[in-house]
């Protein structure tokens, strides 16, 4: 209209407001999205748990319940541990290396004390749980390759008693470990918190 | 970059009309330029609407519609959801924002003539977005579940028990049982976040529609669309975008301003926009001791609570309530006076639409206190001037013979003895100076609107303007 | 016509004046949120005294111990002392992440005290600051009541007096005003606001109003523990939009350049 526009100005302060607006939007949306993370009512109920395993016996798995999801801790015998390292061969990820796993169970039991193995009961796959199957030389589990072990039946993955996870399966990792530690010399153990602090 | 983005937007507008609504609607919708700062609150009541269904929708995720858990449910929103009281008082002040934005930009319709023909429509449209939002407000209210809620709820549900025959069964139905419960809580919660929703903006789309079929009024009243000039666009309209879209951001940072100071330092707003009682969980065996709905209802409420039971029944007053309300459709045919804008018209038009917005004022703080007799028949009287509004503007809808303003005056005046005749007899002693010294107030109403006329000039109007004035 | 229109006013607005207040005259309470010590002092009122009958049933102890900056295991030590009885019957220690609920049931309230215990959380939200803290320090000795106490604030309170070991026992100390309505006299008990101390508390009367005081601060904190980080947030808030006003009003005033 004007014949004087001076439209590199026009542009500046347009640029110049779009900016700050734009900023703006997305301090706004900030607390929208961020209200969305777990509430302190969600963190308060993924507190860690803590579990009396003074009466577990060799060979015995429990169920622990935690963030709404099962925990097992299995008591393995000397006969269990023995027999991990006879299935080396056949797992996908016998090292865990691209598994999850504190540091401390980051070895060949996948336990910081090999006789009690604690894992979460979730399959890799798609997040079915799975049996534990703890009979040696199941038929229907490969006979006497079958050492003992979780069986998933949603889609047939099976792991061994260290939560590793078979070749042939369709999970692609091993079971994940949560962070745990032992308390009350050795009677009780802690679940989703370690001596490093409580799991995120 | 420019080429493609080109070829991107020729696609799109072969298969929807984008640049077409771009143009109809912003780049081509000429706007009258002498917009004043009335104008800005079309656009803010557009921008609260989509603040409250963003936050509604944040608060939903959280909210428990349980009458066990409701309460609790907003509490914990308030301390263990991120952000949550930030977001939850966002949604209570806005509650508060859209009704004062509503409310100025109701009174500049009245001001500058806009619901007048050719916008009879838009502002049929407007008082139904009024009406949703109210009921939406109402219903909304109910669930955080606290005293004030519940009994607040209680009360409006009982007024649809005041209808005749069908009332008790009517309240039921609309509570879902015998009190306000868990079942009203769950019903009340749908209606607000989806059923009332969806119609406020089915009826926002409208009302725009509408109002850009005819185009924007502005304050001289005059229809730029009569001046075009000779490339065909309206001589004293401008493009709503650019123009009106900068000037609008700036009327939206400054409203943003006002409304965070009250969202971070006053959220509670001096217990107008939440009040304390509801912070005490619904307790249906025990009453507040004084009950009063939030600010925006408060001069329907006190117009209720103003008109005495008749044939010992409430209904008089729902129908008071109801007709204040209703009055609104109908203002396009009870003013029909030539001139719309305030600017033009007779000065005694001014100083009824002032009475009219003290009226207002005072029936809305009037609502808030509790009814002691003094209250009650001053808000009594603020009823009849409400309502006396409405008579005056169809009067001065043109220049009458001084007969028809006499006899507007003696009959009005008649009517209102008439009223306080019932009122008067078998009161006692208080109550009837009360009425002796409060018919003042409606009779100097009458005077001054109804005999002034007569005896001056001023319900003469100014020569309207071809063209808008800056 | 000047006269009706002065009788006028003069019948409505004593009223209007009249309409708010009413209530007995209340204590003014000191209310600062940022006294950190004042609000720890309170908490530990809180979770000694109170959080036994009543419970503060949407606040986490979490929350007000990272609030109040205490450590987490020193707030368990110094304010949890209420189990969880939800899942053993002989009950456990509370959890930090827990609500401050308490064991008692609302039945057992409603015979013990005539009426429900309420809930602490959002009590200084419904009940202003200095009301509570007029309640807190006029509790006094009266026979008549099923608890030995009544209050200022409170006529017949249902609450026995639970800080009285700090308080003392005390008695209001009336003076009596004369009213004249023509030729009858009337007279009137007024309290004076003062108090006559049957037993001393281990506090002073001074400290024990501190100690109210404190109490009251911590409730104020429990009605809305964010509400100091939503004020920060909101100073932040406003200085950016001042700022978006700045740039977007040129931006407006440059493109309003055209319009003539």
């Amino acid at each position: 209209m004007s014949d004087s526009v001076d439209t590199s100005k026009r542009r500046f302060l347009t640029t110049l407001t779009s900016v700050t607006g734009g900023v703006a939007v997305a301090g706004v949306a900030y607390p929208f999205l961020a209200s969305m993370a777990p509430s302190a009512r969600a963190q308060a109920a993924g507190a860690p748990v803590e579990v009396d395993i003074s009466k577990l016996q060799p060979g015995e798995q429990m169920t622990i319940e935690w963030r709404k999801q099962p925990v097992w801790i299995v008591r393995r015998t000397e006969q269990n541990i023995a027999d991990l390292a006879r299935v080396t061969g056949s797992l996908v990820d016998p090292d865990s290396d691209s598994s999850i796993q504190p540091a401390y169970a980051k070895n060949a039991d996948r336990a910081a004390k090999n006789e009690y193995l604690v894992v979460l009961g979730i399959c890799t796959h798609l997040g079915c749980s799975p049996q534990y199957r703890p009979e040696v030389g199941a038929a229907d589990l490969g006979g006497k390759e079958w050492m003992g072990g979780f069986f998933c039946p949603c889609h047939g993955s099976r792991f061994d008693l260290a939560g590793r996870v078979f070749k042939g399966s369709p999970a692609p990792t091993n079971l994940k470990i949560p962070e745990y530690k032992f308390i009350n010399n050795g009677t009780a153990v802690v679940i989703g918190e370690d001596n490093k602090g409580a799991a995120v | 970059m420019t080429a493609k983005l080109q070829a991107l937007l020729g696609w799109v507008d072969a298969r929807y009309p984008l640049s077409k609504m771009w143009k109809e609607h912003l780049s081509e919708y000429y706007a009258p330029k002498n917009f004043n700062f009335w104008y800005y609150f079309g656009s803010l009541a557009l921008m609260v609407l989509v603040l409250q269904i963003v936050t509604g929708i944040f608060l939903t995720m959280n909210y428990k519609p349980d009458a066990t858990l409701a309460f609790a449910s907003v509490e914990g929103i308030m301390r263990d959801v991120n952000w949550g009281n930030l977001i939850r008082y966002m949604h209570s002040t806005g509650a508060s924002a859209f009704f004062i934005v509503v409310y100025l930009h109701m009174y500049r319709g009245l001001m500058y003539g806009s619901f007048k023909k050719p916008r009879e429509l838009i502002w049929i449209l407007g008082v139904f977005i009024y009406v949703a939002l109210m009921a939406e407000a109402f219903m909304g209210y109910l669930l955080p579940w606290g005293q004030m809620s519940y009994w607040g709820a209680q009360v409006i549900v009982n007024l649809f028990g005041a209808v005749p025959y069908i009332g008790n069964d009517l309240a039921v139905w609309i509570r879902g049982d015998f009190v306000v419960s868990d079942a009203t809580l769950n019903r009340f919660f749908a209606f607000h976040v989806i059923a009332v929703p969806l119609i406020l903006l089915v009826l926002v789309v409208m009302h725009i529609i509408a109002l850009h079929e005819v185009g924007s009024n502005n304050p001289d009243g005059v229809e730029i669309k009569k001046k075009k000039g000779a490339d065909g666009k309206p001589l004293d309209g401008i493009p709503f975008h650019p123009y009106y879209t900068v000037k609008d951001i700036v009327g939206v940072v400054v409203f943003l301003i006002g409304f965070c100071v009250i969202v971070f330092f006053a959220p509670e707003g001096g217990g107008i926009f939440l009040e304390g009682d509801n912070f005490i969980p619904a307790d249906p065996l025990k009453t507040p001791e004084h009950i009063k709905p939030l600010w925006y209802f408060t001069p329907f409420y006190a117009i209720l609570r103003a008109i005495p039971p008749m044939f010992s029944s409430q209904f008089p007053g729902v129908i008071a309530m109801g007709a204040a309300i209703v009055v609104l459709f109908f203002l396009p045919w009870i003013d029909r006076h030539a001139v719309k804008s305030i600017r033009y018209r007779e000065p005694l038009y001014t100083m009824a639409l002032m009475l009219f917005i003290i009226t207002f004022v005072m029936l809305a703080w009037l609502g808030m206190q509790p009814a002691l007799p003094h209250l009650s028949e001053l808000a009594f009287r603020f009823s009849e001037l409400y309502f006396a509004f409405f008579g005056i503007l169809a009067i001065y809808s043109q220049v009458r013979n001084k007969n028809i303003y006499m006899f507007w005056l003696v009959a009005l005046t008649v009517l209102i003895v008439a009223m306080d005749i019932p009122r008067y007899v078998g009161a006692n002693a208080d109550k009837q100076a009360l009425i002796r010294y409060s018919i003042f107030i409606p009779l100097f109403y009458l005077a001054a609107t109804l005999w002034l006329p007569m005896v001056t000039k001023w319900n003469q109007s100014k020569t309207v303007p071809d063209r808008v004035t800056t | 016509m000047n006269k009706k229109l002065i009788l006028l006013i003069a019948v409505f607005f004593p009223a209007l004046a009249l309409a708010s207040g009413g209530e007995a005259h209340l204590s003014k309470a000191d209310i600062n949120l940022e006294n950190t010590d004042s609000l720890r002092r309170g908490a530990r009122l809180f979770t000694n005294y109170c959080l036994s009958c009543h419970s503060a049933g949407y606040v986490r102890y979490k929350r007000v111990a990272n609030d109040l900056g205490v450590d987490e295991k020193l707030a368990a030590r110094d304010m949890m002392f209420v189990y969880d009885f939800s899942k053993k019957t002989e009950g456990q220690p509370k959890k930090i992440g827990d609500l401050m609920t308490v064991a008692m049931s609302s039945e057992d309230a409603k015979q013990w005290f005539g009426t429900a215990v309420p809930d602490l959380s959002v009590i200084a939200r419904s009940r202003e600051a200095d009301w509570l803290y007029t309640y807190l320090t006029t509790f006094y000795v009266d026979a008549k009541r099923p608890m030995g106490v009544n209050n200022i604030a409170f006529h017949n309170v249902g609450m026995p007096h639970v800080l009285w070991e700090l308080d003392g026992l005390k008695k209001p100390i009336y003076e009596v005003k004369k009213h004249k309505h023509g030729d009858t006299e009337t007279e009137e008990q007024v309290f004076t606001g003062k108090f006559e101390y049957l037993t001393e508390g281990k506090l002073s009367p001074a400290k024990y109003k501190e100690a109210a005081n404190d109490l009251v601060n911590f409730l104020v904190y429990l009605g809305e523990p964010g509400r100091m980080e939503r004020q920060r947030t909101g100073v932040l808030v406003i200085f950016f939009l001042v700022i978006l006003l700045v740039f977007s009003y040129l931006m407006k005033r440059e493109f309003w350049k055209d319009v003539h």
